[in-house]
């Protein structure tokens, strides 16, 4: 409590003994009507407050060149978004994108079909920088320097064609930075508020209202089961059941599934196939056959006959590294515990069954 | 078995002959297991073979699981018969263990990892509006964070004469609210786009939940930091897992009913939802709700974050995205009967769904039973909330022949919910979001019901 404040209290006739009462929360905030929680320092912001906008609002003093953002990205992004930015199956990075689409700032490819990517979708390079800075690596978030946020960046950028391979990005230059579709949004429309109107209204016909009932469009039979047995997701109960669904099953198993397959081992510790799952190491592992990394199987095979086999697997789970598969490297994984580490090794030397 | 009154025996049979499927019989065979509900369409002795060997199986999902005739009237039950568990056995209580039916479900192959991914609220199985917390669907960018409240901290900044740092203490303390409001995903329906994809009406509806929330106004918040009345003219959210996922809000929305929530359901937040502390946006695309908020930022223009430039983004037919679209349009969708259901029996049915608006109450809700050709208004159950479910009835007798099941919405201020036509003459089909277009459910001649969408 500010002195002022009490000033204003005992002028105002206050009793005595509320201002001493009162005095006692020294970190309420002063001019606020319930003055409740503190006051925030410079320092505390700065950490906290890293939006940056197209208008240059945060923009981080420092540079990076697309060059050393090429190694930080091969080591750090390539295992998912690929190594030219093609993804696998993650956000793609590179692709759509024209010399004349710089030009114009529409991504012609958007109006033709199906290419979506971070290069022919987003309109400023601020929003790319930022949510590197905020979200990437993500397994890892928040750990690149500013300078490696611009490298990288400006290599993403020179993915998409949008600067030379030699290009550095900085403070001074990324507002002016010209992306392919930075005309090709627009707010004009009716759902950015509750007053917008709407764009689409449907009609209010009671009676003989379609001429003919014709379905365009119905489940084809493969799908059927495709989510699972649908007579295991209806209560069985009133007056409807869940269909049964077996009958239109495919009869194969995804590679990724079969990780749910995993024992569950009766003694204490992580159960492998949770740890999977709840690590993530299914987004780039299959038990049988190889996605972004090798199967759980060869690395078993590869690694069951090294006296120090089950230490090296948690060494590598828990660091990360490349080389040894090819040149994907796998991204450290600084969430995995020992236990949770040392669960999956055994289970992967077991067999990975 | 052998129990069975001969004279529903021969009812029964007669049945048989008269209707496919089997029909709903009277007490003790009302409660039908898949295999007996086969069994019933196939032959009697059929039908008293599946439900012996049921019993004696003890397959789950019926009373005849339990041995129906062991257990109906004249017979006691053994539930009657014996003492059952006291009181805390279960500190925090779980759903009857019959209820293993009712869970959150992924699509599979929507997403790649279920750390960036939505999981779907299993509408078929709920009643009222009030989405039951632990099956609220979920959306996560950056997987789930366990947030230590008494360590989380929300930092109002930007335009604010008193930048603050409030614990879950310091916010627990202001006025407090509580409202009943839904929250559906921007990309709810999406999949539906271009042609039928799912099954269900879990996954073509399911990124929708309805919840009492408690918390404290964002405008209250706002006030006590001193905002910017005059270039404070948007927030932004940002929570605090690893995504640190941002949204851009409009000051007007802001202060207008815009929640600061730790509350949900009468409990604290779920993890899955947030906990302890996340933003609710009433009426506008969930992602606007921020959960795990840990910062409030005042400023003078729009952010353009990544969940507004790369995502959340609609795709127009003439390759243009609109931007910043934010509210839930008029909708509605028949959960009973729906997608994947297989009806028992003809006669009385009750069609059952839900409706909202974000831009405020539902005023009408109109059903079609023969694809849209005729049209009758249901009967709305109270409360009717703004921006919040609101649940519809309508009776229908099923005579046994095919059927095209819609329902459409109005709300306060007049917009009709349109037919996937309308819809697609506007906005093609690559928007992915706010897909509002009437829902048709086909029940077959032989009861099953199943996604389509008409010409």
């Amino acid at each position: 409590m500010s002195s002022s404040r009490k000033a204003r209290w005992a002028a105002a006739g206050g009793v005595i003994s509320i201002v001493l009462a009162t005095s006692v929360l020294a970190q309420t905030v002063e001019g606020g009507r319930f003055g409740f929680g503190r006051v925030a320092t410079p320092q505390e912001i700065a950490g906290w407050d890293i939006d940056v906008r197209p208008d240059g609002h945060g923009v981080r003093k420092g540079k990076g060149d697309a060059r050393r953002g090429q190694e930080i990205y091969d080591a750090q992004c390539a295992s998912c978004h690929g190594t030219f930015g093609e993804s696998n199956n993650y956000m793609v990075i590179a692709g759509g994108v024209t010399k004349e689409d710089l030009k114009t700032g529409r991504a012609a490819s958007l109006k033709a079909g199906e290419v979506r990517t971070v290069g022919n979708k987003l309109n400023y390079a601020t929003t790319l920088w930022d949510y590197i800075n905020r979200a990437m690596p993500w397994t890892n978030p928040q750990s690149l320097s500013v300078e490696d946020v611009y490298a990288v960046t400006a290599y993403v950028l020179h993915l998409n064609e949008i600067v030379p391979e030699d290009f550095e990005l900085s403070d001074q230059n990324i507002l002016k930075v010209q992306m392919p579709n930075r005309n090709g949004m627009t707010t004009e429309h009716g759902m950015r508020s509750v007053a917008g109107k709407p764009d689409v209204q449907g009609s209010l016909c009671m009676k003989d209202c379609v001429k003919e009932v014709k379905v365009a469009s119905e489940l084809p039979t493969f799908a059927r089961n495709a989510h699972g047995n649908l007579a295991e997701q209806k209560r069985p109960l009133g007056p409807m059941r869940g269909i049964d669904t077996t009958r239109y099953e495919q009869g194969k198993a995804g590679a990724v599934k079969v990780a749910a397959a995993a024992p569950a081992t009766a003694a204490a510790g992580p159960n492998p196939a949770d740890v999977l799952k709840a690590r993530a190491c299914t987004a780039c592992h299959a038990v049988a056959s190889k996605v972004v990394g090798p199967s759980f199987q060869e690395i078993g095979t590869k690694y069951a006959s090294r006296g120090d086999a089950a230490a090296y697997l948690v060494e590598k789970m828990k660091s990360g590294g490349v080389g040894a598969w090819g040149q994907i490297p796998m991204p450290a994984q600084p969430a995995l515990t020992d236990a949770e580490a040392q669960a999956v090794a055994k289970w992967i030397l077991g067999g990975a069954k | 078995m052998s129990r069975v009154n001969p004279k529903q025996r021969k009812r029964a049979m007669k049945n048989q002959k008269t209707f496919s499927p089997g029909r709903i019989l009277p007490a003790p065979e009302h409660h039908l297991t898949a295999e007996s509900v086969a069994a019933v369409g196939q032959s009697r002795r059929g039908f008293m073979r599946a439900a012996a060997g049921a019993a004696v199986a003890g397959v789950s999902g019926g009373a005849l699981a339990q041995g129906a005739g062991k257990t109906d009237p004249p017979h006691i039950a053994p539930w009657t018969r014996s003492l059952g568990p006291g009181v805390v056995t279960n500190g925090y209580g779980m759903p009857s263990k019959f209820e293993a039916a009712v869970q959150r479900r992924e699509s599979p192959g929507l997403t790649r990892t279920s750390q960036s991914s939505v999981s779907f609220t299993p509408l078929q199985n709920l009643f009222g509006i009030i989405t039951p917390s632990g099956v609220h669907f979920e959306r996560h960018h950056s997987g789930m964070p366990e947030v230590d409240p008494a360590q989380h901290r929300l930092m109002i900044n930007g335009l604010v004469r008193r930048p603050l740092i409030l614990t879950m203490d310091d916010i627990m303390r202001f006025p407090s609210v509580s409202r009943i409001h839904f929250i559906e995903c921007g990309a709810n329906t999406g999949m539906e786009w271009g042609n039928v994809a799912v099954p269900t009406v879990q996954y073509t509806h399911g990124m929708l939940a309805c919840s009492e929330f408690t918390g404290v106004l964002l405008s209250t918040l706002l006030e006590e930091a001193g905002y910017d009345r005059k270039n404070g003219k948007f927030i932004l959210a940002e929570g605090a897992d690893g995504s640190a996922l941002t949204r851009t809000v409009p000051m007007e929305m802001a202060l207008n009913d815009v929640m600061v929530v730790y509350g949900q359901n009468g409990e604290m937040l779920r993890p899955e939802n947030g906990y302890p502390l996340r933003l609710v946006v009433p009426g506008v695309q969930g992602v606007s709700s921020v959960k795990w908020l840990r910062r409030i930022e005042v400023g003078d223009k729009p952010w353009n974050a990544r969940e507004e430039s790369l995502h959340y983004i609609d795709l127009m037919p003439d390759g243009r995205h609109r931007q910043y679209s934010s509210v839930q349009e008029v909708k509605s969708v028949i959960t009973a009967p729906s997608g994947g259901q297989k009806l028992l029996d003809k006669g009385f049915y009750e069609i059952s769904g839900l409706a909202w608006s974000g831009r405020g109450r539902i005023k009408r809700v109109d059903v079609s039973t023969d694809g849209g050709r005729s049209w009758r208004t249901a009967k709305l159950q109270e409360p009717v909330l703004t921006k919040a479910l609101t649940r519809f009835r309508i009776d229908w007798n099923w005579d046994g022949s095919p059927a095209f099941l819609q329902s459409r919405a109005v709300d306060e201020t007049g917009h009709v919910q349109p037919t996937f036509g309308a819809l697609r003459a506007v906005r093609g089909t690559r928007s992915i979001y706010h897909n509002n277009a009437i829902q048709t459910w086909n029940v077959q001649a032989n009861g099953e019901v199943w996604n389509v969408q008409l010409a």
